[in-house]
């Protein structure tokens, strides 16, 4: 009894999260003028791939964006926050963990309350509509999160293995190199799964600072799907495009993925 | 120590630019919620524009300002979105989690499934469901294919709202429910023998109460009644949202399911205690910590919302707004920049009033530790 | 001989062929509005071949998103080369009174627009002594669509009056149709508003709001809100999801009888949908607005620190031409801002408007940003939200003169 209530209950819960997923490959196979609001749910006959090819056109640049964008912003700020951590984690000075708590608040500030300064620093810089405006704001804004995550993996090293080294007379850098470095693998992956989804998924910063050359492809899809009488099949395929880099992510690294939610709840 | 200044020298350039990316911008932009940017046209798009110092002014007009009313529902909304947001996700989530532990086969696959929403940007989310609750299709026509009528419930279209209250009666409710935590905090601090804190929780809980009681009734906001209440076309959107989150609460709900020792729920089992019974007395309670961490979570993503209702009902639709919705509209639509930055100050309070003590509790723990 | 042919080769290239370099220019106008903007690229490039084209368009109603993008690139000190905005108070009383604009008045002269174009549009485009954009088209605010085969099986006709539009409504609702008006997101909806306002004050009252004569809170302008309260009555309950197009959809599928929108219908149905006009589908004035023709232009201008100054003159000037005019036109739905344009080209829509144009009273839309500057237009959406949550009439009434008090209307 106990058992056919717990499977039905998952298999209900299964459905809630794959339907809308059905829909939109439903969709997004169905020729634009087979779409009508009371026959979503039929199969598309016949199937109708063109909305693929279509949506990739119109978002390939988008898409090439967005794969720059994550990529370098990721890259960059994986590098900041393993020295940050490491410096914080092993060489930590009157005050830093006053400083890193200062720094942590800039993980959860909304970003509205910053957005009208941040848009007129960026245009006084000369980076505004530009990809590296854009890259620069995600680094700066990733630093409380990724320092965070690598400042909690590395106050797992002894720090014997520090001062061993030290007396070794390995100095700053050489410890890095050297010895944490080559234990961070895992800090790394964690990191670089968590800023890669956020920052191809976040949708603020891109819609206030970029033009439509440097735009990214969340940008591009809200625009698609919020403009008027465009047919279903195209936003819809546009989403599964959109989605697809993240979702491939977290599906051959899921197990990372987790790991950097876990970290993202700041479970001091 | 030259490795100790090179240390620092390291951590220096991130501390500069968090300072300035963070609290610079913050002193900034209260600087310009103070001004009056976006009064003037001439001024409000030149492309040096003058600002003039005008106090709260724009503080001023969002709570009380006669036109500004659409403000005052976004607000209305964030409450209730939040709300039933975190209600929703916690809950789902919680039971996701219960059930996955139970050991059912194919959890693998199940976890896959009840968390890959999380991996999608708010935008692909706001998109798919903008679809799925077209009121004369998607969800609504689900029943169709069993043979049943379709569904009516217009969705994020309908304009109806539920629980409606009058501005002006805020302040009220407000000093009243403030009133009843710091009471219960009173006696909380009374059974736990803190006199001080008891105290305390005390004379300022029957500060608020006596003044909600007697003078509170006659504050008037407005000159006027303003209703507002619960949006129902929220709901599309709290569903959205929680079909995306709940992933995320069951995983720290399962992890935190699995970390419990055995032995404690063997010690439960000996003393006789029902399978409900060890989930009421036992088990939920040593989930608490996870609850709290996750609702400061969800709790600041959601008075955050902005890229899952633009995708979803776009700027334009009262009944779905929230702040950050309203703010982005005023300031780069209404060219009300000074106005978009209170309204960014506002949220940012609404978040540091959550995250500050949070932050504080967890940081005194690392020193502790 | 052979010299001189080169110099005067020379010469010309310099002004075509020898462009090269890009041009940015930003409208929101996508999807089904699409081709007629790209007919217009298509002869630029046709001219100067070697000139780059980025046809940066923002989607979404009537222009709200791309105003938005546009406002964020505008003041990053990044403008496009040139934009597209509605003539009137839109251009003037945000980017001319901010500084923002180039002055065309030389290219007015030069091109011998002042003569082109009618007087009350020039007017429409002039500030201190300066002239702002280049009107590329005349839209038509105050037109109800319908199909007239459905209408006849309903045994109904177009009517004239709001009054007679509210019997109609009755009976079709009698005959079983849930919802008779057509009507979608938002912005829509403040268009039906607007032709309802225009019925109910007369083209001297529309005009009198706008110059601050007559007030919201007259007993007058808080009739209108009476009226339009119960043609709401008549129309679809999930609005708020449909696109402007979708709401067209209704009356095509016969789904509902009637729909007031902007002659881009027109454009929308003949174009996209391939139905004829005045057959498949017909029009009148709104009620009550017969003999009255509600404007709104479409237009572009030069903003102040464009990159590529002189590719964009010479757009505007192509925009301004006759042959531009035609080109775009009879694709967009709209009718040619120029009074030289040949009726030819356009269908028997766009003859019949330009015939409303050249003999009817001419009045600014609200929605569409002729008479009103943005500060009053982006708070009028409060307005009506106001209205439609609490269908006071006097609500809304007081909350709209606020607001013109607030952006000192008329002033």
């Amino acid at each position: 009894m106990g058992r056919i209530l717990l499977y039905s209950l998952l298999l209900l819960a299964t459905l809630f999260f794959l339907l809308p997923v059905y829909l939109v490959l439903l969709t997004a196979l169905k020729e634009p003028a087979k779409i009508t609001l009371d026959t979503v749910w039929r199969w598309p006959d016949p199937v109708y791939w063109e909305s693929f090819k279509v949506a990739w056109e119109a978002f390939r640049p988008k898409f090439q964006n967005s794969a720059v964008l994550a990529l370098s912003a990721t890259a960059l700020s994986a590098l900041v926050g393993a020295l940050n951590g490491y410096v914080l984690a092993k060489w930590p000075f009157r005050g830093s963990n006053l400083l890193f708590a200062l720094m942590l608040f800039g993980m959860f500030i909304p970003y509205q309350s910053i957005l009208i300064p941040l848009f007129q620093f960026v245009k006084a810089i000369g980076l505004y509509g530009t990809l590296w405006g854009l890259i620069l704001v995600h680094v700066v804004y990733g630093i409380p999160i990724v320092t965070l995550i690598f400042k909690n993996y590395y106050s797992e090293i002894p720090d014997e293995l520090v001062e061993a080294a030290r007396i070794d007379g390995a100095g700053f850098f050489g410890i890095f190199r050297h010895v944490v470095l080559p234990l961070s693998a895992p800090a790394f992956v964690v990191v670089a799964i968590w800023q890669f989804t956020q920052i191809w998924n976040e949708f603020l910063f891109a819609v206030t600072l970029t033009r439509p050359e440097s735009q990214p492809i969340t940008v591009a899809l809200a625009q698609l799907a919020g403009g008027e009488a465009v047919k279903w099949n195209l936003p819809m395929a546009g989403a599964l495009l959109a989605a697809l880099p993240t979702l491939l992510v977290y599906i051959f690294l899921g197990r990372y993925f987790l790991r950097g939610l876990l970290a993202g709840s700041v479970k001091g | 120590m030259r490795d100790r200044i090179t240390a620092f020298l390291v951590l220096l350039p991130s501390l500069v630019a968090v300072g300035i990316f963070v609290y610079g911008f913050i002193g900034q932009n209260v600087w310009v919620s103070l001004s009056d940017w976006g009064k003037n046209p001439a001024q409000a798009l030149a492309l040096r524009p003058e600002l003039r110092f005008v106090g709260l002014e724009n503080y001023r007009e969002l709570f009380t300002g006669f036109v500004d009313t659409r403000f005052r529902q976004s607000v209305v909304n964030l409450i209730f979105f939040t709300l039933f947001f975190m209600g929703g996700s916690l809950g789902l989530g919680l039971l996701l989690a219960v059930a996955l532990d139970r050991g059912p086969k194919g959890e693998g696959f199940f976890r896959t499934v009840f968390l890959f929403p999380m991996a999608l940007s708010f935008v692909v989310t706001g998109t798919i469901w903008r679809w799925l609750l077209q009121p004369q299709g998607g969800v609504n026509v689900l029943p169709t294919l069993f043979g049943l009528p379709p569904l009516g419930f217009p969705w994020l279209t309908t304009r109806a709202q539920v629980l409606v209250f009058d501005w002006n009666q805020l302040p009220l409710y407000t000093a009243f429910v403030v009133g009843l935590v710091l009471l219960y905090l009173g006696w909380q601090a009374h059974r736990a023998g803190e006199g001080k804190r008891r105290f305390w929780s005390l004379l300022s809980a029957s500060v608020l109460l006596l003044w909600a009681f007697t003078l509170g009734r006659h504050v008037q906001l407005l000159p006027y009644p303003e209703p507002h209440g619960f949006s129902l076309a929220l709901v599309g959107v709290i569903l959205a949202a929680v079909w995306q989150m709940s992933g995320y609460t069951m995983a720290l709900y399962l992890a935190g399911l699995r970390g419990i020792p055995v032995e404690v729920l063997e010690a439960a089992k000996v003393d006789g205690a029902s399978e409900w019974q060890t989930y009421r007395h036992v088990i939920f309670p040593l989930l608490a910590p996870i609850t709290l961490s996750a609702m400061i979570v969800l709790g600041h993503i959601a008075l955050k919302i902005f890229d899952l209702i633009f995708a979803m009902a776009g700027l334009d639709y009262a009944p779905t707004d929230v702040p950050a919705i309203y703010m982005y509209l005023l300031a780069f639509r209404g060219n009300q920049f000074a106005k978009g930055a209170a309204i960014g100050i506002l949220l940012l309070l609404l978040v540091a009033v959550v995250v500050i003590p949070y932050l504080a509790s967890q940081l005194r723990k690392e020193v502790r530790r | 001989m052979r010299k001189w042919l080169l110099a005067i080769g020379v010469a010309l290239g310099l002004s075509t062929l020898a462009q090269t370099g890009k041009l940015e220019i930003f409208s929101w106008w996508a999807g089904d509005e699409g081709p007629a903007l790209e007919a217009l690229i298509r002869l630029y490039k046709q001219k100067y071949p070697g000139v780059e084209v980025i046809n940066a368009t923002v989607t979404g109603g009537a222009g709200v998103n791309a105003k938005a993008v546009l406002k964020t690139r505008m003041l990053g000190g990044d403008p496009p080369d040139t934009f597209q905005v509605h003539a009137g108070q839109e251009l003037i009383g945000t980017w001319v009174v901010a500084d923002r604009m180039e002055d065309l008045t030389a290219l007015f002269k030069q091109e011998g627009w002042l003569q082109a174009f009618p007087k009350g549009l020039i007017d429409l485009l002039s500030y201190k002594g300066g002239i702002w954009s280049v009107p590329v088209n005349i839209h038509r605010s105050n037109v109800m669509w319908y199909m007239p085969a459905k209408l006849k099986e309903w045994g109904v006709t177009p009517p004239k009056t709001w009054a007679e539009f509210l019997a109609t409504c009755q009976t079709l609702k009698r005959k079983g149709l849930e919802a008779p008006l057509a009507l979608g997101e938002n912005w829509t909806q403040q268009h039906l508003w607007e032709s309802v306002a225009l019925a109910t004050l007369g083209a001297d009252g529309w005009a009198n709001l706008w110059s601050g004569k007559l007030k919201f809170t007259d007993p007058k302008a808080v009739a209108v809100w009476e009226t339009f309260g119960k043609v709401l009555d008549c129309a679809n309950k999930d609005a708020a999801g449909l696109s402007w197009q979708q709401a067209v959809d209704r009356v095509v599928q016969g789904k509902a009888a009637f729909n007031i929108m902007g002659d881009w219908a027109a454009g929308y149905m003949s174009t996209t949908l391939k139905l004829k006009p005045g057959t498949d589908f017909a029009w009148a004035p709104s009620p009550g607005t017969s003999g009255i023709f509600m404007m709104l232009s479409d237009s572009f201008g030069l903003p102040k620190g464009a990159k590529n100054r002189q590719n964009a003159l010479n757009w505007l000037k192509l925009v301004g031409s006759k042959e531009g005019q035609d080109a775009f036109n009879p694709l967009k739905g709209s009718i040619a801002a120029r009074l030289d344009s040949d009726p030819a080209k356009y269908n028997a829509y766009g003859q019949s408007a330009m015939k409303d144009w050249k003999t009817n009273r001419i009045v600014g839309s609200l929605v569409h940003g002729a008479v009103a500057p943005e500060s009053f237009m982006s708070q009028f959406g409060t307005v009506m939200e106001i209205f439609l949550q609490s269908k006071n009439p006097q609500a809304a009434a007081n909350a709209a003169q606020a607001i013109a008090n607030q952006v000192g209307l008329g002033r």
